[in-house]
């Protein structure tokens, strides 16, 4: 029982990064721009929240700072697409180039040293609930907040009009502008959601999953995060299965290694990516639902005449 | 200045000016527009009046110039404040999020944060008040043209505008759901509300309009009551100078001449969720006729031009015929080899590249017709040949350029079409597929390509036409089919065809849409 608890714990553990950076992604591309920068993003979150909570001991000051690194990076992703219209795919490659090397250049004197972790939620009693205790009410404060973010996007997208608005300036960003809605200030506003997600997600990495500083540690998953928003055709609650897909086939995967299975082990690790294309492509068959929720205007920089 | 302003106009222009570049679009505009009346802004495509209306609604900021409302001078730096002034907005291009519900389309320009329900309901209501029946439950991809306007109008009259500016409301409409907007609009002037009713079309402006203002090249040429004018006084107005009627000589002995064009059982499946499918389309086009094509834009028009020029393949080949050889499977260039000629509608970027020379786009066309004339050994370009027959186009066709060998975009867009559409002439091509040909294109253009379209049929060639312009269709067709909802009715010999009749058939009065027809009439 306690080895099924502890694989479910690693699972979320796992998917917890992928999906607070795909949920920000979303919100990015639902308002017609495309970041993919993401990687840079967390990577820079990921040394700004372990620098932080190695220099100041406190890692709560460490997922802050996590938090405005990947939101003051994303900046300048904003600044140059939005403000001066170049080209979003050209940028959002060059932040994540950047973000690798300059978090490599800050982290070389953070390397190999120990870093702090935030301690798991632990509710006397409630937590030692056999099973669902420590699966509920013991994980790590970042997996709480990755649920209840999921749930606050679904919310506001498809609920509020603000969302609404967001909806349509990445439908038609010319429309949007007809009718008077400020195009750039929304696009600005979800561009820096999406990095503080991004840098969230990082610090997860840095001060959650493995409490220290790794050159390179985000090993792609910001490039999955992206992969994700897409097949799971930019809607929230298949952003978190799909999330979560990947995480359960990933640990798989990693159990069925250590076990000797006589199976090649690059087909194993290339598993997690078939299996949530495979099941992400399944769900979103209908043709017709996933056209209305593309963003029409994914990518397109918009630069209002006047 | 300020003297002289008469509290009976509600709007009041001094001098608006808006320069692009090197382009005047707007120069010194002064425009006079009274309560309770609807006032109508006419000139040809690129006479400047979109810009004015743009800076009008706060889109586009004038360079100088004032705008007075009520008599008291304003600036209107954005729509926000248009809307707050009392001004409303219903776009040619539409305005609309094709990815959301007509009453969520309607929301996102209200910004009142009601709930979306009251304003369905809202919706609901003033759409029967004014007979312009809308779902606002309905996805807006999923409408016709004549739906989406309809949002249009109903959203912006429930902002309870004192100004209602409509650019051109009638070129995406039946000649009935025109009808249905007109005794709308005369009911708004009868609630005091003016309205600002843009347009080329003369018949409709002297029908319902009360004074006019017409520009011409980004001037105003003139103010007058229209009901006082003649569309011809109008026209001459417009265009500057008398317009050359077009010329049909009767066509003889069709029925006996050979099928140049078939089409067959022509099906084809929507591509994406908002496309329209094909369904059984069935047509000949002979030796020596014009056939048009009618109907209301986003009809399946595109999608029937994509397949008879081979932008996209049939998968039986016999549903496509040219010169009596099935041509179904065969690609552009393999259907250009057969004798046939098209011209999309969109110019620029479908119609010819363009930031290449008109000679290089003449190439680009023509190169696998005209491969003996063009390459040479070695495939060698012959850049002197490809050269002149580009020279020989652009005298035929009178295209004016400011450079020897210009780049496509450089040209008016008239003047591009002249070329685009010599360019097939030239070929004398034994049928010839023309979509929407004078789409946005100046008077005295548009006589030009429509007169030698009638002359190549006359010297033996099928043309087949898709408009939606219905002036045009009268003008060229000896038959005009009209393609409702992926279907094409049987073609109407011309001496038959009367505007209401066509009109009826765009709306899909046939069998099978019954229903519809009710809903319009």
């Amino acid at each position: 029982m306690d080895i099924t608890v502890n694989i479910l714990l690693t699972i979320a553990t796992a998917a917890t990064p992928l999906l607070i950076a795909a949920i920000g992604e979303l919100v990015v591309e639902r308002s017609g721009v495309l970041n993919l920068g993401v990687e840079g993003m967390m990577i820079m979150g990921a040394v700004g929240g372990f620098g932080a909570g190695y220099l100041t001991g406190s890692p709560w000051i460490g997922l802050l700072a996590a938090i405005i690194v990947g939101a003051l990076f994303s900046l300048l992703f904003a600044v140059m697409t939005l403000s001066l219209a170049t080209n979003q795919v050209a940028t959002g490659l060059s932040l994540t180039l950047l973000g690798l090397g300059l978090s490599g250049m800050i982290g070389t004197s953070f390397v190999g040293q120990p870093g702090v972790r935030l301690p798991n939620l632990d509710i006397p009693g409630l937590s030692s609930i056999p099973v669902v205790g420590r699966l509920i009410f013991g994980q790590d404060p970042v997996f709480y907040i990755s649920i209840a973010l999921t749930a606050a996007v679904m919310w506001f997208l498809f609920r509020t009009r603000t969302g609404l608005t967001l909806r349509s300036i990445g439908d038609s960003h010319t429309s949007a502008h007809a009718l008077g809605i400020k195009v750039i200030r929304y696009r600005y506003l979800a561009v820096i959601f999406g990095g503080a997600c991004a840098g969230l997600a990082g610090g997860h990495l840095s001060l959650v999953y493995t409490p220290q500083w790794v050159e390179n540690m985000s090993a792609g998953r910001g490039w999955i995060a992206l992969a994700l928003v897409v097949f799971a055709s930019w809607r929230p609650w298949r952003v978190l299965a799909g999330a979560y897909i990947f995480g359960a086939v990933w640990i798989g995967q990693l159990h069925a290694q250590a076990f000797g299975i006589p199976v090649p082990s690059q087909f194993l690790s290339s598993l997690p990516y078939l299996a949530t294309i495979v099941v992400l492509v399944l769900i979103s068959r209908n043709k017709r639902l996933t056209m209305m929720n593309t963003p029409a205007s994914l990518g397109q920089p918009f630069v209002p005449d006047r | 200045m300020s003297a002289n302003h008469d509290r009976s106009n509600l709007l009041e222009v001094r001098g608006l000016t808006k320069i692009f570049g090197t382009l005047t679009a707007c120069d010194h505009i002064d425009l006079n527009i009274a309560k309770g009346e609807i006032h109508a802004l006419l000139g040809e495509n690129g006479a400047g009046k979109s810009t004015l209306v743009k800076m009008l609604f706060g889109s586009l900021e004038p360079n100088s110039g004032e705008i007075f409302w009520d008599g008291k001078a304003v600036r209107i730096t954005s729509p926000g404040v248009a809307k707050k002034l009392g001004i409303g907005m219903v776009f040619q291009h539409f305005s609309l999020f094709e990815a959301l519900t007509a009453a969520e389309n309607i929301a996102l320009s209200l910004n009142d944060g009601s709930p979306i329900s009251t304003i369905a309901a809202k919706a609901r209501a003033l759409s029967f008040s004014y007979g312009l029946p809308l779902d606002p439950d309905s996805l807006v991809g999923d409408l016709s043209v004549g739906e989406r306007q309809r949002i249009e109008i109903i959203r912006c009259l429930l902002q309870t505008p004192q100004l209602i500016i409509l650019d051109e409301p009638t070129s995406v409409l039946t000649p009935q759901e025109a009808d249905k907007l007109f005794e709308t609009l005369e009911r708004l002037r009868s609630e005091g509300k003016s309205i600002l009713y843009i347009s080329h079309r003369l018949e409709e402006v002297k029908r319902i309009c009360d004074s006019a203002t017409v520009l011409r090249h980004g001037k105003v040429v003139g103010h007058c009551n229209p009901r006082e004018e003649t569309a011809a006084s109008l026209a001459r107005m417009m265009v500057g100078s008398e317009v050359k009627a077009v010329e049909r000589a009767p066509a003889e002995g069709i029925e006996t001449a050979p099928a140049l064009l078939e089409i067959r059982g022509l099906t084809r499946k929507p591509a994406t969720p908002f496309a329209i499918p094909l369904k059984n389309i069935n047509l000949t086009v002979r030796a020596g006729e014009v056939i048009g094509i009618a109907g209301v834009a986003g009809n399946g028009q595109g999608e029937f031009f994509e397949s008879v020029s081979g932008e996209v393949l049939q998968q039986d080949a016999g549903s496509v015929r040219i010169r009596g050889k099935d041509a179904g499977a065969l690609s552009i260039t393999g259907r250009r080899l057969m004798g046939a000629a098209f011209v999309p509608e969109e110019r620029l970027g479908h119609g010819a590249a363009p930031r290449m020379k008109l000679s290089e786009n003449l190439l680009l066309s023509r190169h696998a017709t005209d491969g003996k004339a063009f390459v040479g050994s070695a495939g060698m370009v012959k850049n002197s040949a490809v050269y002149s027959a580009a020279q020989r186009i652009i005298t035929a066709m009178d295209v004016r350029k400011s450079a020897p060998d210009p780049e496509a975009a450089a040209l008016s867009g008239g003047n591009l079409q002249k070329f685009i559409v010599g360019r097939e002439l030239d070929r004398k091509p034994s049928v010839m597929i023309v979509n929407q040909p004078t789409w946005g294109v100046d008077a005295g253009a548009a006589a030009r390509i429509r007169q030698a379209l009638i002359e190549l049929a006359r010297s033996g060639s099928a043309v087949l036409v898709i408009s939606q312009d219905l002036d045009e269709l009268f003008e060229l067709s000896d038959a005009i089919a009209v393609m409702h909802n992926g279907e094409l009715s049987a073609p109407l010999p011309i001496a038959e065809a009367t505007f209401e009749k066509i009109g009826l058939l765009m709306g899909g009065a046939e069998p099978g849409h019954a229903e519809h027809s009710l809903e319009m009439a």
